[in-house]
């Protein structure tokens, strides 16, 4: 381990904890091409943690070996210190971990409010035949998770659009919407993939606000891919840098901001 | 005056909430829309959350005569605090909540407010920046906890938990609080609330209990209000109508308040709540008609059918019914079938549907815009009043409803004309004094108790109602000598969708000239319809088929205000569309959205210079506040467009 794990407290009163995952010497291949070589890093308990990079560069690979969709052919990932077996995409969700989109994955032909229901799925104990009868423990939990995504339908400002199709609705809210559902499910890890992509800068504003937002108030910790440079520095606590699926850059985004490597990545290196 | 004598038990709001308590103790007495569901609180329980407050802030150290700024949208619990503030003796300031932190400089500075209670963290974010100029300001309190976590300064304490504090003490301190109640009188301070400042600062308008419960009183038996009354508060707390509807009338009369879920749900909530009573600027009557017209034009070509075809019919014999007049079996019939397919699902999505009583006023409302909804079968009706009269000045009665007149005198209302035509008042309602300001409460309210409006008008001879013509000192003379009204013209141009706004200069020259603002989503839409390509406001407002459209609007106006030969020379000649609209931020209005007429000629002077000098595009440069308090700045090139106008028809002399 490389990071010193001691809780810290940040400039705005945050408490950063303890490791939560951490992924070593991480190796995907997609048949001959190496999408991700050799690649550490971890996300400590509370923080904001940023995977920057150019087009290509193997960040969305990353976050699908996070939420467990792809399987690495070599290294290993350690959860709440103990080392993950291949799980399937439900079974990490089950252990906390949600995730949003780069491109919006919500169902379009339903309401806001029944697309964040989806995302208490994993809080749904009662079984097929009870929730079809809404008999006994279905109709209890129904009205829970109601109120349980109320607040989060309060949280995110969505309360006009609540019953409102989702096809309906513009790209911003769209993507709003899918941070409702994710934050429904009450994670502790949230994976954000560009969470900003073709918004506008208002919307930008709101969404990051939505985002430290939740980082405060629910305490979640979240990983996330941007492409605009003045979010990622001003939002998180640490960034990744990756470059060809290598990783070049990890630190605080001022140290990130000077590192060499980084700035030849971005802004192009003379070959003289 | 004739000074009534109060009934007894009746001398304050804490006293009509302890009658209520008794007389409806289970009776809902407010409501509010929180988490998706509607939440209620009977009287008793409403009474007992206001107590433990009260007991609370007493224990926090307030004491009788203090203010206490009270900031937020409507939510039970700042009203609730209100009463908190009287029952400790203090008297409650509700300040505008969109008020940005300099503005609140002032009002809080000039009330000396020692308590805040705030609604959410951005009120208290603004106070915060403003703190070190408001040093008399002790305590703050907020009632949603979101956000605060993090903010631990040692005067800064969250509602829930000074009344759980004044729970747990109030055993000790109610008796005390008690003595103080019994001790408060009729005249008494009620409430201090602050004039919009269409032309200058606001001023503290101080209220006392016999102006509310008066005037709650005489408006609740004027419209034989009751106590299942259920009214939507959705208008700012700072604002005078809310204070009387939301809780003089509320506690008089013991109806419901319904507060919406945010402001954005407001129409939904609406909707749900279905208000019997229920008033609203012309500017949301606007707003809610615009939306019915631009979702017509999406329907199919048979309900556009039905839907014109029953509102053609309505608009024939709605109001006469509304009247109590007798049409003929046929019209009835057809009223009765076009209510069934039209009018009740449309009252219904509106959430007009059980309106018994409902009013408009603030601004004059056109003229088809009121008979649309009369026509609907609502009791819309007009008042004219005042902050300083406590609302009511005078109002009109259920079947004499006319859009051109504002009413006869509310009860206990005396009027009388100046000779300029300025219209005076007195009442049980006219305030007690401008807060810390004599010399304002002099020049506007004499010995005896007259209070000068500053509207022109005068009673109409057939209806024997109130007639307001403009602003008194707006009305002037163009350099020919004609009459210069601008807001009569403002008016016949604001109803069209397309515009929202309207400023006509005119006065000392020789032609009349407008400013207008179009309606984004009236015009968006049209643009939307007709494959019109626009990336901003601004490019919108430029748009050579926009500015045709808008041209066509004014010609209309002006042919119809050539009909009017005292006004005839009030045509519109030249008109330029702005590029910003006009804001309450940027001081070109004031927060309840009436245009400062001065800020908008100061501001625009380059503009207007180039409409009287003949130009035919002026480029300008218009500062703007964003709303985080920002400042920045929006560069335009305007065109300016030629209006024809009626010749203007000479009075003939001979008969």
């Amino acid at each position: 381990m490389k990071d010193t794990v001691e809780p810290y407290v940040t400039d705005d009163g945050r408490t950063i904890g303890d490791v939560m995952l951490d992924l070593r010497n991480i190796t995907l291949r997609f048949g001959g091409v190496e999408a991700i070589k050799d690649i550490s890093f971890d996300i400590r308990e509370g923080e904001i943690r940023a995977i920057i990079g150019p087009n290509g560069a193997g960040k969305s690979s990353m976050l699908n070996i996070i939420s467990g969709f792809y399987k690495p052919q070599e290294g290993e990932v350690w959860f709440d210190g103990a080392i993950r077996p291949p799980l399937r995409p439900y079974q990490v969700a089950q252990q906390g971990i949600a995730r949003t989109f780069q491109n919006i994955a919500l169902f379009e032909g339903m309401s806001v409010l029944d697309n964040v229901m989806t995302g208490r799925l994993n809080h749904m104990k009662a079984g097929l035949f009870r929730q079809a009868l809404w008999y006994g423990r279905a109709e209890q939990e129904e009205v829970e998770n109601r109120e349980a995504v109320e607040k989060i339908i309060d949280f995110l400002e969505i309360q006009k659009i609540r019953k409102t199709p989702v096809s309906r609705l513009p790209y911003g809210l769209k993507k709003r919407v899918e941070l409702a559902r994710a934050l429904a499910a009450q994670p502790r890890l949230l994976l954000l993939d560009e969470p900003m992509a073709g918004m506008n800068v208002e919307e930008k504003e709101d969404m990051s606000r939505f985002i430290l937002d939740a980082n405060d108030e629910f305490g979640t910790t979240i990983a996330l891919i941007e492409h605009d440079m003045g979010v990622v520095m001003d939002l998180s606590d640490r960034v990744v840098v990756m470059d060809y699926g290598r990783k070049i850059g990890d630190g605080t985004p001022d140290e990130v901001r000077g590192n060499q490597d980084v700035i030849d990545a971005y802004l192009g290196v003379s070959h003289d | 005056m004739t000074a009534t004598a109060p009934q007894k038990g009746c001398e304050t709001l804490p006293n009509l909430l302890a009658r209520n308590v008794a007389r409806f103790g289970d009776k809902p007495a407010y409501r509010e829309k929180e988490l998706g569901i509607w939440q209620s609180w009977t009287w008793a329980q409403a009474a007992r959350e206001i107590e433990a407050f009260a007991c609370g802030l007493a224990d926090l150290g307030l004491a009788p005569g203090d203010s206490v700024a009270i900031i937020g949208r409507n939510r039970p619990a700042l009203y609730w605090a209100m009463i908190s503030v009287q029952m400790c003796g203090g008297i409650p300031v509700p300040l505008y909540q969109d008020a940005v932190a300099e503005e609140m400089i002032h009002v809080l500075g000039n009330s000396q407010a020692r308590f805040v209670i705030a609604g959410d963290q951005e009120q208290i974010d603004k106070i915060h920046e403003v703190q070190d100029q408001i040093p008399h300001v002790e305590i703050m309190i907020y009632h949603d906890p979101r956000g605060m976590r993090k903010y631990d300064a040692a005067n800064l304490f969250e509602m829930d938990d000074v009344t759980k504090n004044g729970r747990a003490k109030q055993s000790e301190i109610w008796p005390r609080l008690q003595a103080i109640q019994a001790k408060q009188g009729y005249d008494d301070t009620c409430v201090m609330l602050y004039t919009s400042g269409t032309t200058g600062r606001p001023k503290g308008v101080v209220l006392s209990n016999r102006n509310i419960i008066e005037t709650s009183k005489n408006s609740s038996e004027f419209d034989h209000l009751r106590a299942d009354e259920d009214i939507l508060a959705y208008l700012p707390m700072a604002w005078v109508g809310d204070f009387i509807f939301s809780v003089g009338q509320a506690l008089w009369t013991g109806f419901c308040v319904n507060c919406p879920e945010s402001a954005e749900t407001m129409q939904t909530d609406l909707r749900e709540i279905g208000p019997t009573y229920f008033f609203a600027p012309p500017r949301v009557f606007e707003n809610q008609l615009t939306e019915v017209m631009i979702r017509m034009e999406d329907a199919s070509k048979l309900k556009q059918w039905l839907f014109h075809h029953f509102m053609a019919h309505a608009k024939k014999v709605g109001p006469r019914l509304l009247d109590g007049e007798s049409i003929g079996f046929g019209d009835r019939l057809k009223y009765f079938l076009g209510n069934l397919f039209i009018y009740g699902p449309l009252k219904n999505t509106l959430g007009l549907s059980r309106v018994r009583v409902g009013y408009t006023a603030g601004e004059a409302i056109g003229p088809e815009l009121f008979a649309f909804y009369r026509s609907l079968g609502i009791n819309l009706k007009q008042l004219y009043g005042q902050t300083e009269a406590s609302v009511f000045i005078t109002q009109q009665p259920d079947g004499h409803v006319r859009s051109d007149t504002v009413g006869v005198p509310s009860p206990g209302v005396e009027l009388k004309m100046a000779e300029n035509g300025e219209v005076f008042y007195r009442s049980p309602g006219v305030f007690v004094e401008y807060f810390n300001n004599p010399e304002s409460t002099a020049s506007t309210k004499d010995a005896e108790g007259w209070v000068a409006t500053g509207d022109a008008g005068f009673i109409d001879p057939e209806s024997g109602q109130l007639r307001i013509i403009d602003r008194a000192k707006d009305v002037g003379k163009m350099s020919d000598g004609a009459m210069f009204a601008p807001k009569y013209v403002e008016n016949k141009l604001k109803f069209f969708p397309n515009i929202l706004e309207a400023v006509v200069f005119g006065n000392q020259r020789e032609m009349c000239t407008a400013f207008l603002n179009i309606d984004l989503t009236a015009v968006g839409n049209w643009a939307e319809r007709n494959n019109i390509a626009y990336s901003s406001y601004q490019e919108l407002t430029g748009h050579p088929q926009v500015l045709d459209i808008l041209r066509g609007h004014v010609e209309e106006v002006n042919k119809s205000v050539a009909a009017d030969p005292m006004l005839a020379g009030c045509q519109v000649h030249r008109f330029v569309v702005l590029h910003k609209q006009l804001d309450a931020d940027d001081g070109e209005m004031t927060r309840t959205q009436k245009v400062r007429r001065g800020v908008v000629e100061e501001k625009f002077g380059d503009v207007i210079d180039a409409m009287y000098g003949g130009k035919s595009e002026i480029y300008t440069e218009t500062e703007v506040t964003y709303e985080d308090g920002r400042k920045g700045k929006i560069k335009a090139t305007l065109q300016i467009v030629d209006a024809a106008v009626q010749p203007v028809q000479q009075l003939e002399a001979a008969e």
